[in-house]
């Protein structure tokens, strides 16, 4: 059931019980279990609008965290049959192995138009009853999506190296953890990085006494403006180290600047976006998923630094990347490192390495 | 990035005609070329030797060259045109070919002329396999080991170091033809033998086999900034070692995870730049291994192709517009994507659909041909459906190809044959997926099946979970079928005809169940983008699911009903009519609604009609098409036999036909109430008679005397039809013919010999008759007018003669109550003229009789359909027997695909396509009709000559002919003595059974240049067929009746001398 009263009935897989969370549509057309396991999605039930998912199962290698992080998952049709020379096993199994509620057999491209229209929303799924009053009690017992700090839930509770017997790098980093998707750390490992990563609520002196070539503003769940005190750390951190924030970490920054974020209708979240990258006019297409932006007329009240907007959005003109150059730091909003999707913004992270060097002579 | 406008004319070279592994996909992207480049304001040159096609109509081009493809008269057409460039990614392997050769011999120089889209170096990087190899290893991606070879030596030397099984595929030929797998040195020989022969730089690739592996397709797009998107991922149901073009595919891709589809998309990325295809969609196939994931790269096509005309339907991205655009100087972030408006086409489209293609074969036609499928395209025609599973889009795939299957299975056929049950399995063939589905029904595994079939297991288990869910229907009646099962079934993609054979009742009980439990289907729209933006674009297909987003209009609509798969006999011209109709109701004011299957045509682009449905045509899926619609009426008589099959349930339920009615249908396919009508108007007919078992069948053949023409009621393109000779053939025929359309009766017809066939093309509105077109055969009658050169005007009729048939045509229009088009065949014997059939519906024939008359026949006729009369329409009155040029059409046939079928010509058509001849002098006008279906006759030479005494009279004048232009005479002794008793000097060689050196052995050494044949009636595998097929192995051009040979002749003397022909485009005669 949605926020709204509808009500959609389908059959349960992985396992039973009954979730809440804020229903978004995903449109990549694979990488299902990436999409799984992306901290991102934390409080949100995930719907995938191609409607064959499971065709693959599930491996071990293909993850973004050490678990299934969605509330739920919905899909047209789920086939209990996988196959693949990688898989491990079925895409059930695995959402019972953690926990998780998945339905099929909806008719999610009706899911998917409503969401469109009426833009994301709250929505359970139950295998626990079908009492529509029953259910709308519960539902509305749930707190909205806007204003809420979910960082909390899913960055990391110690320091640690993403790859500890790294021995040649060129730069080490620290990388705040609002969430962030093993990928990007793939990444910037493969770009020559040392990364530690760093919890959330880690105070700014403690990062900068490590003393890093670098930081790194991962992604993660939610409403950028509910978690303060990291835009708060954020803010004394600026000029200080080359920063590189990507999608929550983007829209942190432009917060600790002044600018402002708000909430879109129903959010990016596929992997077939165009974004145009302004400097060499070439278009990328692109991971997206998030669910607010950067305002682009609050840019103007960024007044510390000049600002220059070096990515957009080619279907809705939304910002997708800005520079900061007087405090070194320039951030995007969609994923260069994919994961689910295509590799074009993977030349990103080296512009990271690019801005160490150039902030160090 | 602008258009460019440095640029004035630019030059389209089309694909000519259809053939198999090239088809009417390049109609639909020629034709969206045209489109673009002149609302781009280009004057637009295009040659293209088909007229069947809709890019041939005058509007669509400046000047359109309808000529021979051959690298000659195109440079004919740009010397006379001196356009800026030529665009030739559009125009199918055909066209890049030319294109090339034109570059090679320096005409394009000469003119200035420029190759937009993909220089030569480009195209032969990517065409050239050795070269292709050699760049695929610059930028690291494995291909299977290989070596190239000019001889056959040369090409065993490779096997014994590569080890069988070893792949064969010629260099530069199309749909594989030549290729094959082979498994020993005595199939390597023959294939490496024809292969050399078959490729026009006679270079074969020897390369190791990874048939087995999963076999995928990507279609790539890129842009002169270097955008690169993926329009689609196709992965195929058969794996490697079956032509993509004969497999089931599907899309997207089904069995990939994200890292192992990036993998492929990178290297796609790769390719393109590493060939260097400046701007334009490329078509990629990739080979996975199953056990490990290790990638191959296995060709790369740097031209639109059959593949992205799939593509494009299947995602509604357009390919070939946007190719077009791109090639003109626009980047994928200029152009908007038609079906969002707000969103640029610079994306991947993401759909939430599957999409599955299933070929259609014809093997049934070509008896004694192998029958399995290799890496060799065999397939004539393809149908696509669209459903939201796999299962789903499979079943209404199948359904779509109009093979009386209504499924997979459970549809009441069964000709499975358990002992061929393993080699079903293991060697790929047109039945395999059956066979799948009845190794699962009598209990075999998933695993057991993948061993013999290598068909991913995710395919085998869909199938799997069909068998096991109708383990519901077992023993269970109408009475107690639930409605979760009746839904679920329906969601399986389920026809009702198969429920109905399910629970054993009728197809109307289940129709009205289904409507009684409320289950009714659903449209989704196809929006390139998964609902995430709005959809401007009414392109739907059926589904069974919570939500319908069909929305109401008040506009009056009329529904065009397809004509399905391209088959033969029913091809591209039927595709031509309903979009000519669609134009035209749309002029009208109408809100056109098209239904069809077939992913290659026109008439399934969105922006054709108002409205289109991807659907199968049957009875269903029509009729719950129009109880969405409600339609004013539905036209049935453009797509050829597919809606006149539906014609009569379709009234019955309460559906308004319009146009000519389906009992006028009837009274004109049922031969005795024809028969009737024609005694009634007394219009002579051939002596029949109706036989509906061996016994009378004897008894009417005795009455009116042999030779007999035999067939099966209700069928197209002299399906099963045969020419008897004498009571044991007839009995024979009896005792198969049950096999054909389940068992209608059999039609005797008396055959007439040495008879000359006429077609004549009308539209009748009630009052009014207009003959748009009357075509004299050059063969005789008894070759099937599919498979026959035909002339507009008549050239040897004389004018009592037409008298006579237009007296008769408008008789029977008046007596049918004919409101449209209707195609009459004549047989014209010693000034009697007879009437061989009537077809109240458009014609093979509407678009040549319309691009040779200048007059739109369909777009008329569908005028008169919707109530406007001849009168109150203003075209040009054409008299189709007085025009001051001919215009030939001549058949293309498919033989040299299919080794060992006899070529010999006869009331069973077996033409795939048609080009057209067109000049002022009926000589040149042959010549170009023949050199346009690439039959280069020899101009000088031996001609072997051997005829059955039926024309042993008539050869001499043409033997005198060939004489005359110093051909030497070889024949074997019948005709020998017979030619030289009338001082014809011949040099006589022995028949196949008369010991060695025999004719045969002349073929195979090349000591024969050009055969004429004409067989004995009756016996099958006779010397004439070892010949003919001989001829086709060392294609050695043939001729089987004597009147073409007499027309040739005036042809050959033309051909001496090509250089003073001249090319004129249709827009100036
Ligand atoms: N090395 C190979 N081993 C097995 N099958 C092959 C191999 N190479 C090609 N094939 C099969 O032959 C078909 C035709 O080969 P392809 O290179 O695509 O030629 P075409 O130009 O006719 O498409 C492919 O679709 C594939 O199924
Ligand atoms: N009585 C006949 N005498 C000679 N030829 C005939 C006769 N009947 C049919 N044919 C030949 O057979 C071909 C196919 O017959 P037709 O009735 O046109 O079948 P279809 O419906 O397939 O066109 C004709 O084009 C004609 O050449
Ligand atoms: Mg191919
Ligand atoms: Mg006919």
């Amino acid at each position: 059931m949605l926020e709204d009263g509808k009500v959609f009935e389908g059959k349960s897989f992985g396992c039973d019980g009954e979730v809440t969370g804020e229903v978004v549509f995903n449109t990549s057309m694979t990488g299902y279990q990436e999409i799984l396991t992306d901290p991102s999605y934390c409080e949100q039930i995930v719907t995938m609008t191609y409607p064959q998912i499971g065709n693959y199962g599930v491996n071990t290698e293909d993850i973004e965290s050490s678990k299934v992080q969605v509330k739920g998952f919905i899909v047209r049709e789920y086939l209990y049959h996988y196959s693949n020379w990688r898989a491990g096993k079925s895409l059930d199994d695995y959402l019972k192995e953690y926990g998780i509620i998945g339905i099929s057999e909806i008719d999610t491209r009706q899911l998917t138009r409503h969401i469109r229209e009426s833009g994301a929303m709250k929505g359970m799924i139950s295998t626990e009853t079908g009492d529509h009053s029953e259910l709308r009690s519960r539902l509305d017992s749930f707190p909205d999506m806007q204003g809420r700090n979910l960082v909390d839930f899913v960055t990391c509770s110690e320091p640690y190296r993403f790859n500890p017997s790294k021995k040649d790098y060129k730069y080490r980093i620290a990388a705040y953890d609002f969430g962030i998707k093993l990928n990007i750390l793939r990444c910037l490992d493969s770009a020559g990085f040392d990364i530690t990563v760093m919890p959330a609520d880690t105070p700014p002196d403690k990062i900068l006494e490590s003393d890093p070539d670098g930081i790194l503003l991962s992604n993660g769940p939610g409403d950028p403006a509910a978690v303060s005190y990291a835009i708060e750390n954020i803010r004394s951190i600026i000029g200080k180290k080359p920063i590189f924030g990507i999608c929550l970490g983007h829209q942190l920054l432009s917060l600790a600047l002044g600018a402002k974020t708000y909430k879109l209708k129903f959010g990016h979240h596929g992997a077939n976006h165009p974004v145009k990258n302004l400097d060499n006019q070439e278009v990328e297409v692109t991971t997206q998923n998030h669910g607010f932006s950067v305002d682009a007329g609050s840019l103007d009240d960024i007044n510390i630094t000049s600002h220059k907007v070096t990515h957009l959005n080619l279907n809705d003109r939304t910002i997708e990347g800005i520079e900061y150059p007087e405090i070194s730091a320039f951030t995007v909003q969609h994923h260069p490192e994919a994961g689910p999707g295509p590799h074009d913004s993977r030349y990103i992270f080296n512009r990271f390495v690019k801005l160490i060097d150039d902030f160090k002579n | 990035m602008p258009k460019r406008d440095d640029l004035k004319t630019i030059m389209l070279i089309g694909s000519g005609p259809i053939i198999i592994g090239q088809a009417c996909e390049f109609d639909y992207s020629g034709t969206q070329a045209c489109k673009v480049l002149k609302e781009e304001g280009y004057k637009v040159v295009l040659v293209n030797s088909n007229p069947a096609t809709i890019m041939t109509d005058p509007e669509f081009a400046d000047k359109t060259y309808i000529e021979p493809l051959s690298p000659e008269f195109v440079a004919k057409v740009i010397e006379k045109e001196r356009p800026d460039a030529i665009l030739p990614t559009l125009g199918g392997q055909t066209g890049l070919n030319i294109a090339v050769m034109l570059a090679q011999d320096g005409v394009l120089d000469k003119y200035g002329v420029e190759l937009i889209g993909a220089d030569v170096d480009v195209i032969i990087k990517a065409e050239d396999r050795e070269k292709f190899k050699d760049a695929m290893a610059n930028i690291g991606l494995y291909v299977p080991p290989s070596g190239y070879a000019n001889t056959l030596a040369e090409a065993l030397g490779f096997a014994d170091e590569l080890k069988f099984p070893l792949v064969v595929r010629p260099s530069f030929t199309l749909g594989g033809l030549g290729g094959g797998v082979a498994f020993n040195k005595e199939e390597f020989t023959e294939i490496v033998t024809r292969g050399i022969d078959l490729s026009p730089v006679s270079q074969v690739l020897v390369e190791k086999s990874v048939a087995g592996w999963k076999e995928y397709e990507l279609e790539v797009m890129r842009d002169k900034k270097d955008n690169v998107v993926i329009v689609c991922s196709i992965e195929n149901f058969d794996p490697m070692g079956v032509h993509t073009g004969d497999s089931i595919t599907v899309a997207p891709a089904q069995t990939l995870t994200d890292v192992e589809y990036q993998i492929m998309r990178n290297a796609s990325l790769d390719i393109i730049r590493e060939i260097g295809v400046e701007t334009g969609g490329s078509n990629i196939q990739f080979a996975v291994n199953p056990e490990d994931g290790q990638m191959a790269v296995i060709e790369m096509n740097p031209r639109v192709s059959r593949s992205s005309a799939l593509a494009s339907k299947a995602t509604g991205f357009p390919i070939a517009k946007i190719a077009t655009k791109l090639a003109v100087g626009y980047t994928l972030d200029e152009i908007p994507n038609d079906i969002t408006e707000k969103t640029p086409a610079c994306f991947e489209p993401s759909i939430d659909y599957v999409v599955v293609k299933f070929p259609r074969w014809a093997f049934e036609k070509f008896a004694g041909t192998d029958t399995s499928l290799t890496t060799r395209m065999k397939s004539v025609g393809e149908a696509m459906a669209i459903g939201r599973t796999f299962k789903e889009a499979l079943q209404k795939s199948i359904r779509s190809l109009e093979i009386d299957r209504y499924g997979l299975g459970s549809d009441g056929v069964n000709d499975i044959r358990e002992e061929l049950l393993n080699d079903k399995l293991s060697i790929p063939n047109q039945d395999r997926v059956f066979y799948i589905k009845h190794a699962f029904e009598i209990g075999r595994t998933v695993e057991d099946i993948f061993s013999f079939t290598k068909i991913d297991p995710w395919f085998l288990n869909n199938i799997a979970q069909l068998v096991e869910f109708e383990k519901n229907f077992k023993d269970c009646g109408l009475k107690n079928i639930s409605a979760e099962i009746m839904l679920e079934a329906k969601r399986f993609g389920y026809s009702d005809m198969q429920i109905a054979h399910l629970c054993n009742c009728r197809e109307d009980d289940i129709r009205s169940l289904r409507k009684k439990l409320k289950i009714l289907p659903t449209f989704k729209t196809v929006d390139t983008c998964a609902a995430e933006f709005e959809a401007y674009t009414p392109y739907y297909y059926s589904t069974y699911e919570t939500e319908d987003e069909i929305l109401p209009t008040d506009k009056e609509k009329i529904i065009i009903l397809g004509s399905g798969p391209n088959r033969i006999g029913q091809g591209i011209e039927f595709d031509y009519c309903c979009v000519h109709s669609s134009f035209a109701l749309h002029d009208m004011g109408y809100e056109t609604i098209m239904v069809n299957c077939n992913p290659e045509t026109v008439s399934t682009d969105y922006d054709t009609s108002d409205r289109l449905y991807f659907e199968p045509l049957t009875f269903e899926d029509v009729m719950n098409i129009v109880e969405a619609e409600k339609p004013k009426g539905v036209i049935i008589q453009f797509g050829g036999q597919t809606p006149l099959k539906l014609a009569l349930r379709l009234q019955n339920a309460g559906v308004n036909i319009i146009g000519t009615s389906p009992d006028s249908i009837d009274l004109a396919e049922d031969r005795k109430r024809f028969g009737n009508m024609l005694k009634k108007l007394n219009i002579p007919q051939p002596e029949n008679g109706t036989a509906l078992n061996e016994v009378d069948a004897v008894k009417i053949a005795a009455r009116i005397g042999y030779p007999i023409i035999v067939r099966p009621s209700y069928v197209l393109g002299g399906r099963a039809m045969s020419i008897v000779y004498n009571e044991e053939n007839l009995v024979s025929y009896v005792k198969n013919a049950t096999e054909v359309s389940n068992d209608r009766p059999i039609l005797i017809d008396k055959f007439l010999e040495r008879a000359i066939e006429v077609d004549v093309d009308a539209i009748y509105d009630g009052e009014e008759l207009f003959i748009g077109g009357i075509m004299e055969h050059i063969e005789e009658a008894g070759i099937h007018s599919g498979d026959s050169a035909c002339v507009i005007p008549p050239y040897t009729l004389g004018p009592e003669i037409i008298e006579k048939i237009r007296e008769y045509t408008f008789k029977m229009a008046h007596e049918l109550k004919v409101i449209g088009l209707m195609n009459i065949q004549y047989a014209v014997k010693d000034s009697m003229v007879y009437v061989l059939e009537a077809n109240p519906r458009a014609s093979r024939t509407v678009p040549f009789v319309s691009k040779s008359t200048g007059v739109p026949m369909a777009k008329i006729a569908s005028r008169v359909i919707a109530g406007m009369k001849l009168v109150d329409q203003d075209f040009e009155r054409v008299d189709p027997t007085k025009l001051d040029y001919f215009s030939i059409k001549e058949a293309v046939l498919p033989f040299n695909r299919f080794p060992g079928a006899d070529t010999l010509l006869g009331p069973e058509m077996k033409s795939t396509g048609e080009v057209m001849g067109i000049d002022p002098e009926f000589g040149i006008a042959f010549a170009k009709s023949q050199l346009s279906v690439n039959q280069v006759f020899p101009t000088s030479g031996s001609v072997f000559i051997s005829v059955s005494d039926k024309d042993k009279d008539l050869i001499v004048d043409i033997a005198s002919k060939l004489i005359a232009m110093d051909f030497k005479i070889i024949s074997t002794k019948g005709t020998g003595d017979m030619l030289s008793e009338s001082g014809i000097k011949t040099h006589k060689v022995l028949k196949i059974r008369e010991g060695r050196p025999n004719v045969i052995d002349m073929i195979k050494n090349g000591e024969i240049d050009l055969i004429i044949n004409t067989p004995e009636g009756g016996s099958a595998r006779s010397d004439g067929y070892y010949m003919r097929t001989a001829a086709v192995l060392h294609n050695v051009p043939s001729i089987t009746t004597l009147s073409a040979a007499s027309a040739l002749l005036q042809g050959i003397s033309e051909m001496k001398n090509t250089s003073n022909i001249n090319v004129k485009a249709i827009q100036d005669y």
